[in-house]
């Protein structure tokens, strides 16, 4: 573990998000002007986004274009220098790695930080069977492998029932087989559940198989934003899902002659 | 990495790779292989001694040994003096690590709890505890006072610089995901960042028990009337060697029940760890 890994609870500003109590709204998330700079750079410059209650959409880009700084704007793990994030209180993120408390049970990991009265193992014995994982509720997330550990922590952002659900390259860690498995499972979940899902990815045909809407996030902007018309469940290839993969692979300055 | 002799049947030769698999002894006869050498020293003891190579006013026999040793059960009341001693490591043991895992808790977990206390503590960590007693004495006189507080600071630290370290050290992204799920405050602290630290704070806890072990001797030398450092200190005024012997053989009998005790809260308290890193 990093010497330099410093614990300290106070140095994040907490809910730097605003809860929406505004008049009921149709949109899940408004992104107004948000300006974020590190180093004198700005990751994000002005941004505009709108997510629609039950969309999901699938941020692509190039390492370091300020994707993920996004997705910690809308989950309140950070604060925009400039500009208005609006979110609904009701959000929870899926990071790359699971991050499971490793002193906790698998289902005391899921119901982690729920009201005592909500945080029962029933609950989390619900979600775990979702996402195929309630034989193991009472093993210790060591124990886990990969997959087994990322689908804990998928359990435990949708036990929360979100209204947004924030997922940060979440099988970016995985072997391909499980990486394909999770993306099934996903689409199926944010089908029977309905949150409106943010996906940051560098993926662009996971970004096509799953999401109704693509966005391409470049120099801290929007620079391509498409709806994905083709229909559900896709699968990959075909002339359509190769036209879209193209124009993608060029704005992210990777050009297929094929 | 050595590989099985191959054996030469072409032009391109093919090896087994003799992977060796770390072979555990099994555990029926692991208390027996521990006791070895410990065995082997008591009986080379026991013969020279025995054999009259060694006077025993330099090192007695183990059976002139054990006699002294009933002879002080009976006599010296052995029992009540190592039950005075322990007392005093434990109710000075109690205070030192108590206070420590407090502050060190503190210190690691906010930068003003740091800011307050780390610089005092890491300055006088480096002061030899030795160094004090004069100082306690004057201060606290040459009752049970000075004793209880040498104790309690000796063990302080350890028990501070270790959980203050275990607490740094907790996975800031673990820490991020609990905040993103809204556990916050005094439960964050107690259901995932002590859980969570508990490895270095036991290290902290076997140094600290370890020491109010051996600092009992040191604090013993303050006109106690009680007590192994006071068997220990006039049975080196009277070249007592049998019974310097006895003491320093309970030290090391109080020595290992400590490391037996930590060993034990390890595999209960993190049960998580069993079969991972626990051994």
């Amino acid at each position: 573990m990093p010497q330099a890994a410093v614990f300290v609870p106070n140095d994040i500003p907490l809910q730097s998000v605003k809860p929406a109590q505004e008049p009921p709204q149709p949109d899940a998330v408004q992104v107004k002007g948000v300006t974020r700079i590190f180093h004198h750079q700005r990751v994000l410059d002005a941004l505009d986004i709108t997510i629609r209650k039950g969309e999901f959409i699938a941020l692509l880009g190039a390492s370091g274009s300020g994707k993920t700084t996004l997705l910690r704007i809308l989950a309140g793990l950070d604060a925009p220098d400039e500009g208005e994030a609006w979110v609904p209180s009701k959000r929870t993120v899926v990071f790359q790695e699971p991050r499971l408390v490793q002193s906790k049970s698998v289902w005391r990991n899921v119901v982690v930080g729920l009201p005592r009265r909500l945080a029962t193992r029933e609950r989390a014995v619900r979600a775990l069977s979702e996402v195929s994982l309630d034989h193991r509720a009472d093993a210790w997330p060591a124990t886990l492998s990969g997959g087994e550990a990322q689908r804990a922590a998928l359990a435990r952002a949708l036990v929360r029932e979100p209204e947004l659900l924030l997922l940060d390259e979440p099988f970016a860690a995985l072997d391909a087989l499980t990486r394909l498995r999770m993306q099934r499972l996903i689409r199926e979940l944010c089908a029977a559940h309905g949150p409106s899902t943010l996906l940051v990815t560098h993926d662009v045909e996971e970004a096509i198989l799953l999401a109704d809407r693509v966005l391409v996030l470049k120099e801290g902007r929007i620079a391509f934003d498409e709806i994905v018309t083709l229909p559900q469940p896709r699968r990959a290839g075909g002339e359509a899902f190769d036209r879209l993969r193209g124009r993608l692979l060029a704005q992210l300055g990777v050009h297929d002659h094929g | 990495m050595s590989l099985s002799a191959s054996t030469e049947t072409g032009s391109s030769l093919l090896v087994r790779p003799a992977a060796s698999r770390p072979s555990s002894p099994g555990t029926r006869f692991s208390l027996l292989r521990r006791a070895f050498g410990p065995l082997l020293l008591v009986l080379a003891w026991a013969a020279t001694t025995s054999a009259g190579m060694i006077p025993a006013s330099v090192l007695p026999s183990p059976a002139g040994l054990g006699e002294t040793a009933v002879y002080l059960v009976k006599t010296e009341n052995l029992f009540g003096q190592m039950g005075v001693s322990l007392g005093r490591a434990v109710v000075g043991g109690a205070i030192g690590i108590s206070l420590g895992l407090l502050l060190g808790a503190a210190a690691g977990l906010s930068r003003l709890g740091e800011e307050l206390f780390d610089a005092l503590l890491q300055m006088i960590r480096t002061i030899p505890f030795l160094a004090l007693v004069p100082l306690f004495v004057v201060w606290f006189g040459i009752g049970e006072t000075p004793k209880l507080i040498l104790i309690a600071l000796a063990t302080l630290f350890p028990m501070y610089l270790n959980t203050y370290a275990g607490v740094r050290n907790v996975d800031r992204k673990v820490i991020e995901a609990m905040r993103s799920f809204g556990l916050k405050g005094p439960r964050l602290i107690r259901e995932v960042v002590l859980p969570l630290a508990l490895p270095s704070i036991l290290t902290g806890l076997r140094f600290s028990l370890a020491i109010s072990v051996l600092v009992l001797i040191a604090a013993e030398q303050i006109n106690a009337s009680a007590g192994l450092g006071y068997l220990l200190n006039m049975a080196q005024l009277y070249q007592q060697v049998d019974v310097i012997l006895i003491c320093i053989f309970i030290y090391a009998a109080l020595g290992l029940t400590v490391d037996i005790l930590v060993r034990t809260l390890e595999k209960s308290l993190m049960p998580w760890r069993v079969g991972i890193a626990a051994r």
